[in-house]
């Protein structure tokens, strides 16, 4: 069973302090839902709020079409899983998975079948009888999804529950998570400050900044069709260029900076006019060497660095007012190099740019 | 063994060496296990070896069990199949003891789960200070004032008068109600902090946790937050139930006329009856039953006795 799950103008108060404001998202029962976000963005209290442990200052939380006020986090049809994982420390493995149906009364023998059941899914089997402090991280992750799942919820509620692995097992973790969804068939609401996490393992994911839903939509157009300046700067690496807006037609809009006019396209619902403040993004990788100076979308700049990663080239680029710019060169064998340290003139196509209002930009 | 002397000298120095070895062998050796020891070996002899020393090394100097005999079946010309009167109230101290000592768990489990908790900054603080500032008081005085909050004329009674709860005065002392009170809050904080010290060390996740699995107030203090805070539970009762069974103030102050702590019993030997052997053999009865008694309940409830220093 899946349930959707709809946020309808959740705003949470801790004092003064505004920590969501006007939230309203409806995710579809079975989807794989991310929130991603900065620190301190609100994500975690938005979850908090669905799992039942915060209550809104304003507006509603509706699982399947049920509201949820005055319902208990004992008695939603949602599981979470803690950050650290909170893990019951004087269980054993079998015991902290089969907890939610112990406290249902289900007796020993079936708490124990349906405990080794998952322990099958989540592929850690043996290790029912084990104490949860012999584990390593990633199978206490395991552990956790398990136990989360035995409560068998309409909607499991994940708090960055890989940001204590490393790299390696983090991202094998993303893929294992992706097949428990599916294989599991509920709704997953997922948090993260991590974009890679979001990223590839979401249908949808919503980018939040200060407590506010910046942008909804599925992977590629957040990062291909970003809403905001501060969705452009915070999902993957961008070259922000700050200026006003000169001419709009209906393909692009040229701005003008103080390193030139720039031909770029708008984006989304985003909608500018002439003499607006406006920011230019250009993706690393949509940044070319040139030779033709002068032309449109052209910047004279400076290789001040370039660190090499196997399949790409990252170089750091400083323009002629000492903007930085960043800038990655597949390694093919077919882009040409340049010197570290000599003046290069590199462009980008007007597909490759992306105009936006002006606005808040995330923090580097 | 001297390697571990000689680490012992190089990790800490000479000076504080030395001084820890003397101190500890001060406070363990010559405070704690020797006069024991001395009881012990008291409580197996003549009690002219009391009254008077020079008979002792002579050929009367030998063991004798005469004080436990006197302790189970009294004097020789006792027609009772037992001594009656110190039988029982050996008995009942030590159940009182467990009682007062069930009764401080059951108050102060919450209130240190409170403290630990929920209450937070300011006014756990505040609690803190509010639950130390009583005890300032001192014991005698604090035990006269429970006397006159518990007597016929106390204040307990004209409240309950008043309110209409009682038609006629309770003697709340003859009842052993102050007596009771009074021993459970003298230790409330020797069972608040242990307890205190351990819920708060649990991670809170861990309870949101399983009221998120669906886990109501009971289950999860039954399940999570006792279960993680039973080396505090222990160590509080531990001290409670050994202070409880050996008070002799309180027992004294505001015991009912008619009913005689272990205590009091064995101060009498010492004291008005001038018969230290067999004070020292009740008194050694009393700490003996009283450690295995402790031993078997940490057995009962797995806790091993290291826990208890957590």
């Amino acid at each position: 069973m899946s349930a959707d799950v709809q946020l309808e103008n959740i705003g949470v108060q801790f004092g003064e302090f505004v920590a969501v404001r006007e939230a309203s998202v409806t995710i579809t029962g079975g989807e794989f839902f991310s929130f991603l976000g900065p620190s301190g963005c609100g994500k975690t209290t938005l979850l908090r709020t669905i799992s039942g442990f915060q209550l809104p200052s304003t507006g509603r939380v509706l699982i399947d079409g049920q509201d949820m006020a005055g319902i208990g986090p004992n008695h939603r049809p949602t599981a979470l899983i803690f950050q650290n994982l909170a893990l019951f420390p004087l269980m054993t493995v079998w015991e902290n998975i089969s907890f939610a149906l112990e406290v249902k009364g289900v007796g020993r023998t079936e708490r124990r079948r349906r405990a080794d059941e998952l322990l099958e899914m989540v592929a850690l089997p043996g290790q029912a009888d084990k104490m949860v402090d012999e584990l390593s991280g990633g199978q206490k992750q395991r552990v956790a999804v398990a136990r989360a799942l035995c409560a068998e919820p309409e909607v499991l509620l994940l708090d960055e529950p890989l940001s204590s692995l490393d790299l390696k097992l983090r991202q094998h973790m993303r893929t294992e998570l992706r097949v428990i969804q599916q294989r599991a068939g509920i709704t997953f609401i997922y948090i993260t400050h991590d974009q890679g996490e979001a990223l590839t393992m979401s249908d949808r994911v919503a980018v939040m900044r200060q407590g506010v839903i910046d942008q909804v939509a599925d992977s590629t157009t957040v990062y291909d069709q970003p809403e905001t300046a501060f969705v452009a700067s915070f999902v993957g690496e961008n070259n922000a260029f700050s200026g006003s807006v000169a001419e709009v037609s209906s393909e692009s809009v040229l701005v003008e900076t103080t390193l030139g006019i720039f031909s770029c396209r708008t984006s989304g619902s985003s909608s500018l006019s002439k003499g607006d403040a406006a920011i230019v993004f250009v993706r690393p990788e949509s940044l070319f060497f040139v030779d033709d100076v002068g032309a449109r979308n052209r910047l004279d700049a400076t290789l001040v660095n370039q660190e090499f990663e196997g399949h790409f080239w990252h170089l750091l680029l400083k323009a002629r007012d000492g903007h930085p710019m960043r800038m990655s060169v597949i390694n093919d064998g077919r882009s040409s190099r340049q010197q570290t340290g000599s003046d290069v003139t590199v462009g980008f196509e007007t597909n490759g740019a992306v105009a936006l209002p002006s606005g808040e930009l995330a923090a580097d | 063994m001297s390697v571990w002397f000689q680490n012992f000298f190089k990790r800490n120095g000479i000076g504080l060496s030395l001084f820890l070895l003397i101190a500890v062998f001060v406070w363990v050796v010559l405070m704690i296990v020797l006069p024991q020891l001395l009881m012990l070996d008291f409580s197996f002899r003549f009690n002219w070896h009391h009254m008077n020393p020079s008979k002792m090394g002579g050929p009367d100097d030998v063991y004798t069990l005469t004080h436990y005999k006197f302790l189970v079946y009294g004097s020789p010309n006792n027609p009772d199949p037992f001594n009656i009167v110190d039988v029982t109230v050996f008995f009942r101290t030590i159940l009182a003891a467990i009682f007062v000592t069930m009764f401080d768990l059951a108050l102060c489990y919450p209130i240190a789960y409170y403290l630990a908790q929920v209450a937070k900054g300011a006014r756990a603080r505040f609690l803190v200070v509010a639950l130390i500032v009583p005890f300032w008081v001192n014991e005698i005085l604090r035990a006269f004032a429970f006397r006159i909050l518990f007597g016929e004329e106390g204040s307990l009674n004209s409240l309950l008068l008043a309110i209409g709860l009682l038609d006629e005065p309770v003697d709340f002392i003859r009842e052993n109600v102050a007596l009771y009170a009074g021993l459970g809050y003298a230790y409330v904080l020797l069972m608040i902090f242990p307890i205190y010290n351990a819920v708060e060390s649990l991670d809170r996740n861990q309870i949101e946790a399983a009221r998120d699995l669906g886990a109501g107030w009971f289950r999860i203090h039954r399940r999570i937050v006792m279960p993680f805070a039973k080396p505090g539970i222990t160590s509080g009762c531990t001290m409670v139930f050994m202070l409880t069974a050996g008070a002799l103030a309180l027992p004294q102050i505001i015991g009912g006329p008619s009913s005689l702590w272990f205590t009091q019993i064995i101060y009498q030997w010492f004291n008005t009856g001038s018969n230290w052997p067999r004070g020292s053999a009740y008194a050694i009865v009393l700490l003996i039953s009283c450690v295995v008694l402790l031993l078997f309940l940490m057995r009962l409830f797995k806790v091993r006795i290291g826990e208890i220093g957590r």
